[in-house]
This record gives structure tokens, sequence and C-alpha cells, in this order.
């Protein structure tokens, strides 16, 4: 029988922490096919931020170096320059990327740093308990948002995809979501495009992913890829950004 | 080889790379930035990076990066920009890597002034960051002790898996002087291969670098294998210079530049035929407390001489242990001890006025 469905070298066998239909899991399933398939696996080294993904030095089965809170991208600058051969990635969430570590993204890309970034978005800190993030949409609650993001209070959700596509060191921008198997086919050749980049010497990518978080939404799984679908995507529209000149 | 005349800051980039170094990230500030500007020279001509971060927050997590990486690997900053390396050093230090910090202090709180100073001497050996962590602190009194704390102290580095910092004040990061570049005492040093994060090579499992221990149990027993490191560190480490201690009737304490005042004003109280003893820690952590039990038991009191307004005069205090009675003097801001201020507090110990 013909194998169609199989676990990839890029995970370990450690059962994940995520809860019940959070996406961060997808996400990282897609990462590391992502770097098993195209072959450098076993040259990479992963940073992981601070987040629900905390623990994905225990999952993607390759090096990996767990960063302070938002200093992902210069932990992976670091390793980079020592390791130029070396295949350097980040997966980061929103709060760490688009907040506490803005600096440190904004200049990783400015410099051209030959790492990748994976992006999670799922407008809240979910880590935490739910409390409003950057990218918390207008209205959305969160812990400290009781009554909504009011944007005379603290301004609109910030969109890390479009601010970055706009640094010339920023190669491949691409915002993805993986909420119904197409999408998820999507998101693969996006983070395998984004990788190819820095494979090739071209420069900093990201791949910015719209994910859900069911337990501080306060919603099922399934309502929670609906709200995602009804109420991120218009805020926070999929495609492609940006890709290095000459490449379809 | 011959001496060569050399300004403290750019010495430690030219010992820090006679030490093996090639990868520095720093960010600029007053009175550090020669430093900065003779790695930007002098490291691509040796195969090394130079990399101006966008702050210190983020140069301190590329040095994180780089160790991780397995590199000999440091930066440099003065002491507002120390403040914003605090968190990556606690990480460091949790993490167990090693490299160099090199804070050339000025004035604080806050911007402070440009001034020589000692006022982080509490930040360096007392923590800064969170958590129960150790750094090895080292405070160089000339510019060639401050070569040869910066080679060795990559070898402490290494050999402990800890970050060690070199705490110098302005002054010496600014001051002129011939140096020697010596080879430092020979140290068995572990070999990194099994704990780098540097690609598994489809020839061994993954290596994780990481501060992090959820289970209480996991983390306490890091805490302890961290203190176990520790004490090794306190009984193998320290280093201190002392003069006539057994003998005199007055001991001064100082480190740093500050202790090249001390002994001026001790020379000039010695034609005065007063015995005053000096003891000067060059390593700040781990601190020279066993020094202070060799003090002459009729001594009549230690006087601590620093540039802030007493901050090593607690390690003092902890190391007489109510002995002595134990005395300050202190100028701060960029204002300076003079020999005459500290020759003058010393006689009124002497003669019971104090
Ligand atoms: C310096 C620092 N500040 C705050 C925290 C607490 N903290 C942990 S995770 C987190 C938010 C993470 O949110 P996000 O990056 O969106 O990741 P998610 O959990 O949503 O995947 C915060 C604020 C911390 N660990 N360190
Ligand atoms: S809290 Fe949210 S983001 Fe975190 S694992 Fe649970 S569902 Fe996912
Ligand atoms: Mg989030």
């Amino acid at each position: 029988m013909a194998i169609v469905f199989e676990k990839t070298k890029g995970l370990t066998d450690v059962q994940t922490h995520y809860c019940p239909g959070c996406t961060h899991g997808i996400i990282h399933r897609l990462v590391a096919e992502a770097l098993e398939e195209l072959g450098v696996l076993d040259k990479a080294i992963g940073v992981a931020p601070v987040g629900c993904s905390v623990l994905a030095y225990k999952y993607f089965n390759c090096d990996m170096h767990e960063a302070a809170h938002g200093r992902a991208p210069a932990v992976a600058t670091g390793i980079k320059r020592v390791l130029p051969d070396n295949f350097v990635f980040t997966y980061q969430g929103d709060g760490d990327l688009a907040s506490i570590g803005t600096a440190e993204i904004v200049h990783a890309a400015h410099r051209g740093e030959k790492i990748s970034t994976i992006f999670v978005n799922n407008a809240i800190y979910g880590m935490t308990g739910g409390q409003m993030a950057p990218t918390t949409l207008v209205g959305q609650k969160a812990t400290t948002a009781p009554f909504g993001r009011d944007e005379a209070h603290c301004g609109k959700p910030i969109r890390m995809s479009e601010l970055l596509a706009t640094i010339d060191g920023a190669k491949f921008v691409e915002r993805v979501t993986v909420i119904s198997p197409a999408h998820v086919r999507k998101a693969k050749k996006a983070i395998k495009e984004c990788f190819k980049v820095q494979i090739e010497g071209k420069g900093f990518g990201i791949v910015e992913v719209l994910s859900t978080c069911p337990t501080n939404w306060g919603m099922t799984p399934t309502e929670a890829l609906k709200w995602l679908e009804e109420n991120m995507i218009p805020y926070y529209p999929l495609g492609n950004f940006k890709r290095p000149e000459g490449v379809e | 080889m011959a001496k060569v005349l050399m300004k403290g800051n750019e010495a430690v980039g030219a010992a820090a790379i006679e030490a093996g170094c090639r990868y520095f990230f720093g960010y600029p500030i007053t009175p550090q930035s020669e430093l900065p500007e003779y790695m930007a020279r002098e490291l691509p001509k040796v195969g090394g990076v130079f990399l101006q971060a966008e702050s210190e927050i983020a140069a301190i997590n590329m040095v994180y990066g780089a160790a991780g990486a397995g590199a000999r690997v440091m930066t440099s900053s003065s002491s507002p920009g120390i403040s914003l390396k605090q968190e990556g050093i606690s990480y460091i230090a949790g993490a167990e890597l090693p490299c160099l910090i090199v804070n050339m202090m000025r004035g604080g709180p806050g911007l402070g002034s440009i001034q020589p100073s000692q006022t982080d001497y509490f930040q360096a050996t007392r923590g800064g960051g969170n958590g129960d962590y150790r750094v090895v602190v080292l405070a160089p009194s000339n510019v060639q002790e401050l070569v040869d704390l910066i080679i060795e102290g990559f070898d402490i580095a290494d050999q402990y898996r800890n970050p060690v910092m070199i705490l110098g004040d302005g002054m010496i990061g600014q001051m002129m002087e011939p140096v020697e570049f010596k080879k430092p005492k020979q140290r068995e040093l572990p070999p990194k291969d099994d704990w780098i994060t540097n690609g598994t090579k489809g020839k061994r499992k993954p290596h994780i670098i990481n501060s992090l221990y959820l289970a209480p149990e996991e983390l306490e027993a890091h805490n302890i294998k961290l203190q176990e490191k520790y004490r090794k560190i306190r009984e193998n480490e320290v280093k201190v210079e002392s003069y006539n201690i057994e003998d005199a009737d007055v001991v001064i304490a100082a480190y740093g530049t500050t202790a090249r005042i001390v002994k001026t004003a001790i020379s000039q109280l010695e034609r005065e035929g007063y015995k005053v003893g000096l003891i000067r820690p060059i390593t700040l952590w781990p601190y020279p407390y066993d020094e202070f039990k060799k003090i002459n038991p009729q001594c009549k009191g230690i006087l601590t001489v620093e540039m802030n307004t007493g901050q090593m005069l607690d390690d003092v205090k902890i190391a007489v242990e109510g002995r002595f009675p134990v005395y300050f003097h202190g100028r701060t801001g960029g204002m300076v001890p003079t020999p005459n201020e500290i020759i003058e507090k010393v006689k009124r110990i002497h003669g019971g006025e104090m």
C-alpha cells in the first residue's frame, strides 16, 4: 500500500502541550516538513520565543536556542553571523514579535539578516491568559481590554507584514493562514519559498501565519476558525507582499 | 613581544583579538566607543565579525546566540547600556554560556555623566538581572592588567561556561600606557562540541540552549548545579593584591583606578611614618573575603575608598565581620578622590578621631 502521509522527521516524538484546536501545531508541522523537504534539518538552528510556543525547542527535531521575550531575531543574528552556512529560523508570536520585540525584528530585516521568521499572529497573548496584543482587533475583547479594544485609547492593530515589506532588507514577506486544507497547502508553499530565500543567500524572509487561540478567544475550535476567517482576514489580508525579483 | 603604547579601550580590543575573540556586538556609548570603533576596523582583518546592534538589548542577545553557536564573543558598553544588557546576561548565565562583557563605568544614576565612576559595583556583583546567578567580575587598575584580565577572562568564561565582566571605569578606558600581550596561565578548557548549537549534521541528537525549567524540581536542580559551579569559582578564582596588611595600623580597601590614587596616598603616609596597608580586590566577584583575615589584629580601622557613595563598602563589612571599625571615603559624579583627602582620613582614623 502506498504511504500517503508520514510524520515528518522534522518533529520529535514528544506530545505537544498546545490546546485542542490550536493551530500552533499545524504550523509546527509545516515548518518541520519544509526543513526536511529542503534538506536543511541537519544544519538548522531554530530560535524559540517566549509565548505559547516557548517549548518549541522540544518539538523541532533540530538544534534549538530559547530566546528571551522578543529577542529571537537578535539571537538568530548572533548564530547566523557565526555560522553563515547553517540554516537559522525564528518562530515567534505576535506579542513577542510585534510588541516587545519590534526593534529586533525591524532591524534584523533592515540588516537583511539571512534568517527566516515564522510569525504566528493569533491577535492575543495566548500564554499569559488572553491579554490584549498589539494585533488584537478593534472591538475584540481581551482580559486587559475587557470592553473590547478601543481605537481612541490604544490605536489600531499593527500590520507587521505590511510594515516589514517596506524594508529593503526584507526579501520575502507573505501572510497566510491554516484554517482549511487549501490554506494549509498555500501556507506550506510560502514557508518553503521563504526558507529558500535564506538558503540562496538572498536576505531576510518572514511568513506571517494567522492562527487561532480558541482557549483565550473563548470559542470552540470550529468557531475560532470561522471567527478568524470573518474578522482577521479582512483586516490582515492574505497574500504575498514581497518576493525576490525574478522569482514567481 | 615588545611593549606598545595603547589607550585602554583599544588595548581591550587588541587583547580580545589576541585571545581568539572573533565576534563583537555592541552599541556606541561614551566613554568606551573607541572599543567598538577599534573592533570595526580590526576584526574583519582577522576574519571576524563586528556588528553594530540596534540597542544594547539586541547586542547582548546577539552575544547569547553567538555563544550558543560556540564562538568566543564579547560586547562592551558603559553604565546605562549595561543596565539594558541585564536581561541578556541573566539568560546567558542561566543557559551557562561563556562570553565577555566590558563595562567602562560612568556616573549615574540615570543618564548621569560621562565621567569615570565606580557606581555599578552593586549591579555587577549582585546580579542586575533576575535570578540566582553570578557573573565573574574582574577589576583592572592599569592598562596592562586590563589586557591580562581580558585574555584570561575569555578562558575563565570557557572553563566555567559563565559570563565574565570586566569592570573598568572611564579613566582606564581613556588612559594610555605601555602594554604587552602575554599568554595567560594554562587552563584545561572543556570541549564545546557536546552542547553548542551548530546543526546536528544528522550525526547526533539536537542540542538545546535554554534557561527554562518549568518543573520546580528541575529548576531547583539546575540552581543547585549553578551554585556548585559558583562554589568552585569562589574556591579557585579569587585574585587580590595586598600590601603590608599584617603590620598596618590602618588598612585601605580600594579597587580599579581608585587603588592607584590610594597607593600614592600610602607612599606619602609611609614617608611620614604611618603604617598603612592596602587590599585591592582584582576579582570583585568572587570577593577576596579571606584576605581580610590576615589583617593585623591591632589595626585601628579599615578605610574603603571608592568613586561612589559606598558600594564595595558592604563587602568590606562582610569580610571584616565586625573585627575592625570600617570607614568610607568616596567621591562621585566624576569627582575623583585625591591623595590628600585619603591621607587626612587615614590620619584621623589613626588618631582615633573618627
Ligand atoms: C520580559 C518578559 N515580559 C513578559 C513576559 C510574560 N509573557 C510571556 S508570554 C507573553 C505573551 C506571548 O504572547 P504571544 O507572543 O502573542 O504568543 P502566544 O502565546 O499568543 O503564542 C508574555 C507577555 C515574559 N516572559 N518576559
Ligand atoms: S492558549 Fe491559545 S495559543 Fe496558546 S496553546 Fe492554547 S489555544 Fe494555542
Ligand atoms: Mg499571540
